[in-house]
């Protein structure tokens, strides 16, 4: 109880607090606090990851009624992830805004966001009144809002930033609506309530309430096509911001989905089902648009679009093997889902870390005009280099554990009999090999265009590596990625609880099902090690024999070409061409391109500029729509403020009517029935 | 252990074979068949030649190149006798420790700025992509008609009964064929011996290795082709006693180098924008096979 006020307190203590401070102070001062919040939250969590449930009954108020926090092994699960990538992030952009320190009210701002974001999303994991849990989730889109908003003096982060406002309002208007159909039912607003009500309606009327919920989340989530946001807000924002935005908020909203199939008792098969094609359909999707972006912020975005579809795929098989009895697809599914939630923060916030060092040294995010970057920055290189093996699922790093985990689960779901399950696990195979083989183009094209080769293009200040403090929650990001890789089997004890909430099994730590589930593991743990050994050992070899041989160096062959310059290089729009052209289908890319020509020829150009398809479908026309139609009213807003007045006349004339014409029409219908 | 000798003595002469048989078929009479372990040996005494370039990317590179190689051979079973790993869903890990390695080469032919290396990285980068579903599709396929998920326990649990099997295993023979073609940058994806930097795909990637660090990437090549040999051979052994399915392991590898041999004697390179439509229809082999297992299985009601 007193840990519980405290958390609440905290943030206000750093809202008086921080205006006060020095530059350096305010910084220092906000991650203090997050620490401590964290803290508190964290004990909570690894309790009852190890342990019991833990459930805190507060009074409330009349608007309210009472607020149950109820802490299970899910919410513990998806703290622990926050306060992880929260407190390496806050640490980071300790280092990364000192770019930003003659910005004081605004650093000020930013600090405040960023402690109440926290404590925001920490009260939407434990919160089960779904009143209280909407302010909780308008407080975390607001100061996800201001985070975004940093650099607010650009045109291109605002609109970013409003782009973001307004889908997140989308999701909560869905979220609401959900909520509302129930606590008009019930009245109460308990999650208990919701699994009454759900349980006691028709299976189709259920699924409806889900599907409200599961909207509302997805857009949060960023699952196609509810996706566009992404895109806008994560290249805008400063990146720590992107790094936490893509490392949990997007996960937020895989919470609020895990959560409500605790919550809404419906037909999971179809559930499965549907949760699968959309994740199938965004993991596919992501990856295209990945592949095809120059901007490597925007690049990192889609690819958590892809991810966000991985850990779908997860959830739908975990959901399917739920629905049908088979407990260890269902284990498999969503300990696949779970830690996959937990390895995406990882490296992807490990990416945009990486990315922030770049602009950082470069004050640039095109790729087109990076190069070379490994020789000014080994480390950055390295850390981010662990990451894009990680992410594109590769051993012995943690995106293949996870991988690997869901891959078994479809692998198990072809013991199925029935025909449709049977395609959908083969399509479903099929389709994650290929977003597997797609990551690789993606992050090749990343890692080769930014950090290898030399300079594509003269950059106006030396770039050199960044300080070492700011490195260092990278390094820990990456050990965590290493160590999962390696040592895969105490995180999947860890998820033995959670993973039970779903298949309603008993776990303690293991059960026989978890271990049957997870058999493959401790050998892939030894493989790894092999792996390692065998590299170090031909390494060792290579060393050994080189030292007899004669080195040298010289230029790289050209074929016979001696005058190569940085230009002839390969840049990464030739190394997606043939990709892009075989995708041209799924892909709108715009081009611009003045051909070299004559005699004398003049300066040639080419310019590629990425859109995206089901934007352009589901959210540009439909506005350029609704603008061509409202339009036609403009006339009214001329101007005058004499003609607003009358508006306002009109407007109230017509709400004092409303009654008499009821009446009139409620006799007339009277009047109907006596006939 | 058996399946890791095997492969290895099956390496050693694969590629001379294939560039014997080459040899022949244009009427020469060609390079002893031990010539290609010969030109390793050689390189791994020579110096090295490092591009100013490059990074410390592109000296690791053969070597985890290498190293992958090798674990994806540990989990290659030999009919009844298991892989140095044997375990659920270590055929997953096959294709992705492989796909470590050519994170790697791609990667460091990148690291070299040449606008060459950059196109073969490209390339490979696209085809391998290609190749992936088609491997987990025909092992989804396979897991579905054994009721397992090792490699081992697939292959030894496959035993060719009906004619719609037989057939099976013919489009499984092929597709791990094709597969090992794209795998290894042979026909008709790609051409090693072929005398344009523009027209390589795999060659054209290490341009710039030389010494020890060409030597691996030439012995993992080697051992990649007999390794999918191993996993066609596999197909057809699963309950043979050993004293006849080694004998017929070395024979299928030999014919199988023979006709990669005859293949590239009498066949050009296909067009390099035909080739993912060519991976592609892989794809949709792969899943004629799983369409016969629902065959073989009676799924379709």
């Amino acid at each position: 109880m007193n840990f519980v006020i405290a958390f609440v307190l905290i943030p206000f203590i750093g809202m008086l607090l921080f205006p006060f401070l020095k530059v350096n102070g305010k910084g220092i001062a906000a991650f203090a606090l997050l620490l401590v919040n964290a803290l508190i939250s964290g004990y909570f969590a690894v309790q009852n990851l190890t342990g019991e449930a833990i459930s805190i009954i507060l009074p409330g108020s009349f608007v309210t009624g009472i607020i149950p926090l109820r802490i299970d092994a899910l919410s513990g699960w998806f703290m622990l992830i926050i306060n992880l990538v929260f407190v390496t992030g806050g640490f980071y952009g300790l280092f990364y805004m000192k770019a930003y320190r003659e910005q004081r009210n605004n650093l000020t701002l930013h600090s405040i966001a960023f402690v109440f974001q926290h404590a925001a999303m920490i009260s939407i994991c434990v919160v089960q009144n779904s009143f209280v849990f909407l302010v909780a989730w308008e407080i975390m889109a607001l100061t996800s809002f201001l985070l975004i908003i940093f650099e607010h003096e650009h045109s291109v982060t605002i609109r970013a930033g409003i782009n973001y406002l307004i889908q997140a309002h989308f999701s909560i208007l869905f979220l609401m609506i959900g909520f509302i159909w129930v606590a008009s039912k019930t009245g109460s607003y308990d999650f208990q309530a919701i699994a009454a009500y759900s349980a006691s309606i028709p299976v189709s009327a259920s699924f409806m309430l889900f599907i409200f919920f599961f909207i509302g989340f997805a857009i949060k989530a960023g699952f196609v096509p509810f996706h566009t946001w992404l895109p806008y807000a994560h290249p805008a924002a400063p990146s720590h911001v992107s790094g936490i935005m893509s490392g949990v908020i997007i996960k937020i909203g895989i919470f609020g989905i895990l959560r409500m199939l605790l919550v809404v008792k419906t037909d999971l098969l179809a559930v499965g089902y549907l949760v699968l094609i959309i994740s199938l359909l965004s993991g596919l999707y992501g990856v295209m648009l990945a592949i095809i972006q120059h901007n490597l912020k925007k690049l990192l975005a889609y690819h958590s679009i892809e991810n966000i579809g991985i850990i779908g795929i997860g959830i739908g098989i975990g959901c399917i093997g739920e629905g049908t009895g088979n407990q260890v697809l269902a284990t498999l599914g969503f300990a696949g889902a779970l830690l996959h939630t937990l390895n995406h923060s990882l490296f992807k916030s490990l990416l945009f870390y990486a990315a922030g060092n770049v602009y950082q040294a470069t004050h640039t995010m095109d790729i087109e005009k990076l190069g070379g970057l490994i020789k000014k920055m080994p480390q950055t290189a390295i850390l981010f280099l662990i990451a894009a093996i990680a992410i594109s699922g590769i051993p012995p790093f943690n995106g293949f554990i996870s991988e690997f985990i869901i891959y078994t689960g479809l692998y198990n779901w072809l013991s199925d009999t029935t025909l449709v399950s049977l395609l959908a696990a083969i399509f479903t195979t099929a389709g994650l090999a290929l977003i597997g083989g797609l990551a690789m183009l993606c992050f090749t094209k990343a890692f080769g265009i930014i950090f290898l080769g030399t300079e594509r293009s003269k950059l106006t200040q030396s770039s050199t590596e960044v300080s070492f403090m700011q490195l260092l929650p990278m390094y820990a990001l990456a050990a965590i990625i290493i160590l999962i890789g390696l040592f895969p089997m105490p995180f999947i004890n860890l998820l033995s609880q959670p993973v039970s909430l779903f298949t309603s099994t008993i776990s303690m730590p293991l059960n026989a099902v978890q271990i049957n589930a997870f058999s493959a593991l401790q050998p892939i743990s030894w493989a790894s090690w092999l792996l390692i050994l065998i590299v170090i050992g031909i390494f060792m070899i290579r060393k050994h024999v080189l030292s007899h041989s004669k080195i040298a160096t010289g230029p790289t062959w050209g074929c016979g070409y001696i005058a190569s310059t940085s230009k002839v290089q390969y840049t990464a729009g030739s190394f997606v061409r043939t990709y892009s052209k075989l995708f041209a289908a799924f892909l709108l890319i715009g081009k611009h391109e003045d051909e070299i020509k004559g005699i004398f020829p003049s300066e040639g150009k080419y310019h590629t500029h990425p859109y995206d398809k089901v934007e352009k479908w589901l959210i540009d026309s439909p506005l350029k729509f609704n603008k061509s139609f409202m339009g036609r009213f403009v006339f009214l807003h001329n101007g005058k403020l004499q003609f607003y007045i009358l508006y306002g006349v009109l407007f109230i004339l017509a709400v004092m009517s409303i009654p008499i014409i009821y009446q009139n029409i409620f006799s007339f219908i009277e009047f109907l029935k006596h006939l | 252990m058996l399946s890791v000798f095997l492969i290895v003595i099956a390496a050693i002469f694969f590629t001379g074979i294939i560039i014997r048989t080459k040899s022949l078929a244009s009427g020469r009479k060609g390079p002893g068949i031990l010539q290609p372990v010969r030109d390793v040996v050689r390189l791994f005494r020579k110096g090295v030649v490092y591009s100013e370039t490059t990074s410390f990317i592109f000296q690791i590179a053969p070597t985890i190149y290498f190293a992958s190689v090798i674990m994806a051979m540990l989990v290659v079973p030999f009919g009844q006798s298991r892989g140095v790993l044997s375990f659920n869903g270590d055929f997953i890990f096959f294709a992705y420790v492989l796909a470590l390695g050519k994170f790697f080469s791609i990667i460091a032919a990148m690291d070299t700025g040449s606008s060459f290396e950059g196109m073969g990285a490209s390339r490979e980068a696209l085809y391998s992509m290609f190749a992936e579903p088609a491997f987990f599709i025909l092992m989804g396929s396979l897991a579905l008609l054994s009721g397992h998920t090792s490699f081992q326990e697939i292959f030894a649990a496959l035993h060719i009964g009906s004619q719609i099997s037989y057939a099976l295993a013919a489009l499984a023979t092929f597709v791990l064929l094709m597969i090992a073609m794209i795998e290894s940058s042979r026909m008709p994806i790609d051409d090693p011996k072929t005398h344009l930097e523009l027209t390589m795909v795999h060659e054209v990637m290490i341009l710039d290795n030389s010494g020890f660090d060409l030597g691996l990437i030439f012995t993992a090549g080697y051992l990649k082709f007999a390794i999918y040999g191993a996993l066609i051979v596999n197909l057809f052994i699963g309950v043979i006693p050993i004293q006849y399915a080694i004998p017929s392991f070395f024979t299928i590898q030999f014919v199988m180098a023979v006709s990669i041999g005859l293949i590239e004697s009498f066949m050009a390179r296909f067009r390099m924008s035909h080739n993912p439509q060519f991976i592609v229809a892989l794809t949709s082999v792969s899943l004629l096979i799983f369409f016969g297992v629902l065959l073989i299985l009676q799924k379709f009601m």
